[in-house]
């Protein structure tokens, strides 16, 4: 495999590499990042908004750091692009999480998160396209119009965080932010060849995440190696005491694990209930051929049963929704973001209902009123308090799969990339594109998704999903790692050097 | 302000109709430096919206952080309420919108409060004396402060009618302790003063805690007032009507017995009394109709998921309580013994709500006959003519036993110890500055008076006369020439005995 010369096309790691060593400047770093920008987006539309004088002040900066302390004063990602899923708060630029209600505003404050990334010298080129406030598996649900495969510019980027998944894919960025509720990083990681990782829920700061169900929502990496994953994953991760949520335990060893991945003695799981009908036959079989090469890199492979699993997905759309409910009532039009109807004649309830009614699309409605109903009174105990049992029991499940080996494997999503269009008027469909992700999500237990080839009847990615105890991320890296590394000398090349261009 | 007059029934008529349920649910807000669940400031007064953030003002994004201090007070609160401590509770979202909530949902705690099945005693005056009555409590929960409306225009001051509305979020975020009574029953003609009674109780314990300044007039503690009537010897309970803002304990009682005669005037003319809010107006004394309760609102109560659970240890708990303070009913029996006053003069100075500022003057050297006798009279008339609270008259109970320490050396007539308190209140300063300052001092120097004196002798021959033949009470108008030409500042005694000294007398 020869190297690119190409900055576009270097991994993170590399980058921070050739800024440290002084082969390429921070500001050269941005700026085909940022060419790169003006040359696909208009076809992608990963982006939002493009920052283009912050990622230049701040790639600047780095080279000033450099310039002034050397190698030794940058952190491991100083100089690298990035993009940032549109849910994530940063000081003066536009947050809209996809949705026309809160078109025009402009955040006082920086997420925890983008606070994190900007102390590391992580050049931010922007805000990316998602489902309005993440609801969704194919960010059509966007009030700013779809993002589009890079793979195949008909279909769909996965959701709700495809502009961020795309960014990374058509190199519009080596290293996204992510947000994953139900799959919305591993979901577009898999149908667009890149890797994703949800951490252990409380890993990473949700401090300026606009919520979309607090008890679920988690921010995580968006790479096109396991290895960038990681170092990012290093980077947003730790206690924040602005979020009584997070963990105040050291971060697990993620770096080190994707720099040193073996599979050799590692039990690994594969989940009766995620395989076999509803999947697409083509993701079937790279899976169980990736099966067999963890077998053969090493690991003991045997089939788990979690029988709780085929339940998930029920309970997630009552707990979503409810939660959903409460979180999205403070967008009233009475502080910030759109208002409607303002003209002098209505009451604050009127223009609080024209306000909701005009900004919010059909599925956050939909949404709002499935969880306003789960939450009523004489429903809350069979909707909202069945769906509680049943995630408390989707953790037996994990705890007790646990018991038997170190981690799970199962398909990312039961299909790959489908037509945009396709499943928009079936919300049904749309939602069983998270069948395997949500139970993480229940659970609280992180995951990764990591490319294994292309369907053969389609020639779309295909992306394998590996679960890992609470606070046991690393072993995510340490599995996904060696995979990687094995498909890399089976294929030759990354996965990604296949799409087309664009 | 005016508003319609409900038909009332007459009191006694009430009590041999009906007998009242009662129920109160008191609004505690803490005196902690910051919000329940953000670092913002809570002072009260403070311009409007500058004591707000991300949080408190519900930008999307931010993320709330309980506060421990709160939490201390709240446990603390139980504990003196005599409740159990859950070792685990959550927090609950209150969802319904409103704009002075920023969030649209309050977050509160539902089924699992941090402190349930406790009691309070209080004492009611009686015909017979006074009667402790142990009053239940259902539980005590934390919950946050909602921001404040004001509504510009129109007649009324409420929403309807105005011209536009005012939000000052300051307010939002403010951390509160609910406490809620079980239904008192049984009481009958005692319910306003008990209620009274319970609420200034609670109060006193609040207050002996540390943990709010309890100010009623300025919303710091709030009442709600539940009652409804059932007719005497029937089973079934009333439909109830809830009174908010009753916001003095004065105001409690007269609100408690409105709502008695107002709801026994009804049913007695074969109306039903509506489930409803209704506003205590303060300046008429009557409640009004406000929002219907008849469609049972539903909150969609569920527990709050961006706090994690809060669970409290036992053994923390255990500290709290043994380091409780002495509980208001101990210390008013302590005091009152060793004041010795009797029952009357002690709810005289519990209804002066002087006790505090009694019990410090006596602490800064006093004695308590005199710290009594200033704060029950000149002070309490002085609080009264500026219509504040004694504590907030101005004064400090360190002047206060100053001022009686120089009466009791003879350096102050009482005259003049009243002009040093107006000079405190004036902000001239310490009572020894205003002395200094004022140059109010008894003259004790002999020479002025003796010349002072041969003044008023020369003044009044026939007077002089009259008591060298023996009429010794005419010395009574020398002296006041005296004092008068003293400005006051004389030793009256002393002038009398120069006086006679000089007539021989």
């Amino acid at each position: 495999m020869t190297e690119s010369t190409d900055l576009t096309r270097m991994t993170a790691a590399r980058l921070a590499s050739v800024v440290a060593t002084g082969d390429a400047s921070a500001v050269e770093v941005a700026q085909a990042h940022l060419d790169r920008i003006t040359a696909v987006d208009a076809a992608v539309h990963a982006f939002l908004h493009v920052d283009t004088a912050g990622a230049l002040a701040a790639a600047g900066a780095v080279d000033a750091a450099r310039a002034a302390g050397g190698a030794a004063a940058l952190g491991p990602l100083a100089g690298v692009p990035l993009a940032l899923k549109d849910v994530l708060t940063m000081e003066g630029i536009p947050t809209t999480c996809g949705s026309k209600i809160l078109e025009g505003w402009r955040p006082a404050y920086d997420a925890t998160v983008t606070r994190r990334l900007k102390e590391a010298g992580v050049v931010i080129l922007g805000k990316t396209n998602m489902d309005e406030f993440a609801m969704g598996s194919s960010t059509e649900h966007s009030a700013y119009g779809p993002t589009h495969n890079p793979w195949d510019l008909t279909r769909i980027p996965g959701g709700s965080g495809g502009g961020s998944a795309a960014a990374v894919a058509s190199y519009e960025a080596p290293l996204a932010i992510g947000t994953d509720t139900g799959g919305s990083i591993r979901q577009p990681a898999a149908v667009t060849g890149t890797v994703g990782i949800k951490p252990t829920y409380g890993g990473v700061s949700r401090y300026g995440l606009v919520a979309l169900a607090s008890s679920l929502d988690q921010a995580g990496p968006c790479a096109r190696t396991v290895l960038d994953a990681a170092l990012l994953h290093a980077v947003i991760a730790g206690h924040d005491p602005l979020d009584s949520t997070s963990i105040d335990l050291p971060v697990p060893p993620v770096v080190e694990a994707a720099r040193h991945p073996d599979v050799r003695g590692m039990r690994v799981g594969v989940v009766r209930e995620l395989t076999g009908d509803g999947y697409q036959a083509g993701v079937q079989q790279r899976f169980d051929e990736s099966v067999a090469l963890l077998e053969e890199l090493g690991a003991e492979v045997v089939e788990v049963s979690c029988p709780h699993f085929p339940y998930a997905l029920a309970a997630y759309y009552l707990i979503l929704p409810s939660e959903c409910s409460s979180n999205l009532a403070k967008f009233d039009g009475m502080r910030f973001g759109l208002r409607a109807g303002d003209d002098g004649t209505r009451s604050v309830e009127e223009v609080m209902g024209r306000t909701r009614a005009t900004g919010f699309g059909d599925e956050a409605i939909r949404r709002i009123m499935l969880g306003t109903y789960a939450l009523s009174a004489g429903y809350y105990d069979a909707y909202y308090g069945s769906a509680q049992k049943v995630r408390t029991l989707v953790t037996r499940d994990f705890a007790a799969a646990f018991e038997q080996v170190d981690v799970l494997v199962s398909p990312t999503a039961p299909t790959t990339a489908f037509k945009l269009g396709a499943k928009l008027d079936d919300p049904l469909a749309m939602y069983l594109n998270d069948v395997a992700t949500i139970p993480a999500n229940l659970a609280g237990t992180p995951g990764l998704s990591l490319p294994i080839g292309l369907a053969p009847e389609d020639g779309l990615p295909v992306g394998l999903q590996v679960m890992a105890p609470v606070l046991a991320d690393h072993l995510l890296y340490r599995v996904g790692g060696a995979l990687e590394a094995a498909m890399l000398d089976r294929w030759g090349a990354p996965i990604l050097d296949g799409a087309p261009a664009l | 302000m005016t508003h319609p007059t409900d038909p009332l029934m007459r009191w006694d008529d009430v009590l041999a109709g009906f007998d009242p349920v009662l129920g109160l649910e008191v609004h505690v807000e803490l005196g902690t430096q910051t919000k329940m669940f953000c670092g913002c400031r809570t002072e009260f007064g403070a311009a409007p919206n500058t004591q707000t953030c991300p949080t408190c003002l519900a930008l999307p994004g931010a993320l709330p952080v309980v506060n421990a201090v709160a939490v201390e007070s709240a446990v603390r609160l139980g504990l003196a309420l005599n409740c159990s401590i859950a070792s685990w509770c959550r927090f609950a979202r209150k969802n319904y919108f409103y704009p002075d909530m920023p969030k649209n949902y309050q977050v509160s705690q539902y089924d699992e409060p941090i402190a349930y099945g406790g009691w309070l005693d209080v004492e009611v005056p009686t015909p017979d004396g006074p009667r402790i009555h142990r009053i239940e409590i259902e539980r005590a929960h934390m919950e946050e402060d909602t921001g404040k409306s004001s509504h510009v225009g129109g007649e009324t001051g409420r929403i309807q009618g105005a011209e536009y509305s005012l939000v000052d979020y300051n307010r939002a975020g403010i951390p509160l302790i609910e406490v809620v009574t079980k239904p008192i029953e049984g009481i009958g003609a005692l319910a306003p003063e008990l209620a009274r009674a319970f609420v200034g109780e609670l109060r006193a314990l609040v207050v002996a805690l540390g943990i709010s300044d309890a100010h009623m007039h300025q919303g710091s503690l709030r009442c709600d007032v539940n009652l409804s009537l059932r007719r005497t010897r029937v089973d079934e309970l009333g439909t109830r009507s809830e009174t908010k803002n009753v916001n003095s304990l004065r105001s409690v009682a007269r609100a408690v017995r409105y709502e008695m005669q107002r709801q026994g005037a009804l049913l007695e003319a074969g109306g039903r009394v509506v489930q409803e809010t209704r506003h205590w107006h303060e300046d008429t004394g009557v409640t009004t109709s406000g929002r219907s309760k008849e469609q049972a609102e539903d909150y969609r109560y569920f527990p709050e998921p961006d706090l994690v659970p809060v669970a409290p240890d036992a053994a923390w708990v255990e500290e709290l309580r043994s380091a409780l303070p002495e509980m208001p009913a101990d210390r008013r029996r302590r005091l009152q013994a060793d004041w010795g006053v009797s029952d009357l003069e002690m709810t005289a100075v519990l209804n002066a709500d002087a006790l505090a500022v009694i019990e410090a003057t006596i602490a800064d050297g006093a004695d308590p006959a005199a710290a009594r006798k200033w704060w029950m009279g000149e002070l309490a008339r002085l609080a009264n003519e500026r219509d504040v609270e004694l504590g907030q008259l101005g004064i400090f109970p360190a002047d206060v036993a100053r001022v009686i320490a120089l009466v009791e050396a003879g350096t102050l007539t009482d005259t003049m110890a009243r002009a040093v308190v107006d000079g405190v209140l004036a902000g001239e300063g310490s009572p020894d500055d205003v002395v200094t300052g004022r140059g109010l001092q008894v003259v004790g120097d002999d020479v002025s008076l003796l010349a002072a004196i041969d003044e008023a002798v020369a003044a009044n021959p026939d007077v002089v006369e009259k008591i060298r033949a023996g009429k010794v009470t005419a010395a009574g108008v020398i002296v006041g020439a005296v004092m008068k030409a003293t400005r006051g500042q004389a030793d009256a005694a002393r002038v009398r005995e120069l006086l006679m000294a000089k007539l021989g007398v």
